[in-house]
């Protein structure tokens, strides 16, 4: 796919937070074979530098880096992390936060829409965590955003997809604007059902940083989008009321 | 003077962004900062002043989802 005039590989994206350990998280980023990981910026000690150590590994893996504004509640706060995002790691790239709600972690819509106005205007490459809502993500789009990405549900929960209805609107509505479920997803069958409604990628972290296995999980879910991806392709069935047998009864024995 | 360092109080000799990067022995890091909640570029510290009582944020790349 194409991201703001680079093409991506890979249709699954993750999150390297709540990792057991350093070497677990590397581990996990290659066998997902992901090409682009989010990441965020902290408070860092001048003495302590963790931030450093951390940002050497992201470095050694090789891959895309997207920046978050995570953890911000106002249009100010993740405009001013952005601008901080972009001095550090060099990239026009920023996924836009704005949260909205302590306990859904739901973003304020109303202030994602401002803050991707300014971001836009000022040159920054959007990729906004929103909700389903159609109106919003137009307003999105007009704001100069070229991707977005509709929360499968809250963050961390692991639910999946809480709303089918809204997400395939949403595909259905903008068929050539890249669209990436991003929070919620818990298990790969919710991330192949993503692929499957013809979404380009998906967004994770949770669901594989706190798996028993998350090396064996990333590699599980690299698998279920990749399989997600081919069935969208491949056009599934619509599905029916009424079976109706598979096997032809012409010609079968009469043993009555 | 007293600079808010991060949330704590400190008290500095440095009399712009640039030193108080020095003083506080953060060398080389890669690291982004704001001053009084506004963001100041890397190439803008050694022209950044600071007065007593700013709020001096500095952030590195960090884990996240």
């Amino acid at each position: 796919m194409n991201l703001y005039g680079i093409e991506v590989a890979s249709r699954l994206w993750l999150g390297t937070a709540r990792y057991p350990s350093p070497a677990i998280l590397s581990d996990a980023v290659r066998a997902s074979g992901t090409d682009i990981v989010t990441v965020s910026l902290r408070r860092e000690s001048g003495t302590q530098r963790g931030g450093q150590n951390f940002w050497s590994i992201i470095r050694g893996l090789g891959v895309r880096v997207l920046p978050n504004t995570a953890g911000c509640h106002s249009v100010k706060e993740a405009v001013t992390t952005a601008q901080m995002a972009r001095d550090i790691f060099q990239t026009s790239w920023i996924k836009l936060e704005v949260i909205g709600e302590v306990d859904t972690l739901q973003p304020d819509v109303f202030g994602l829409v401002e803050a991707a106005n300014v971001l836009c205007a000022d040159g920054f490459e959007v990729f906004p965590y929103t909700t389903d809502d159609l109106v919003v993500a137009e307003r999105l789009l007009e704001a100069g955003c070229r991707v977005l990405m509709p929360w499968g549900a809250p963050i961390g929960t692991g639910m999946g997809l809480n709303n089918i209805f809204g997400l395939r609107a949403l595909r259905a509505h903008f068929p050539e604007v890249p669209l990436i479920v991003d929070a919620g997803i818990g298990r790969p069958s919710h991330a192949a059902a993503a692929m499957e409604l013809g979404y380009d990628g998906v967004l994770l972290n949770t669901a594989v940083a706190m798996a028993g296995d998350p090396v064996l999980m990333a590699g599980a879910f690299a698998k279920a989008i990749e399989a997600g991806r081919a069935a969208f392709l491949a056009q599934p069935m619509e599905s029916r009321d009424i079976a109706t047998p598979s096997t032809p009864l012409l010609g079968k024995a009469w043993l009555e | 003077m007293q600079i808010i360092v991060n949330g704590v109080e400190q008290k500095l000799r440095a009399t712009t962004l640039a030193q108080a990067l020095d003083e506080l022995d953060y060398g080389d890091s890669i690291v982004a900062t704001a001053l009084n909640g506004r963001f100041v570029a890397a190439a803008a510290r050694v022209s950044t002043a600071l007065a007593n009582g700013d709020a001096l944020e500095i952030v590195a790349p960090m884990q996240g989802g």
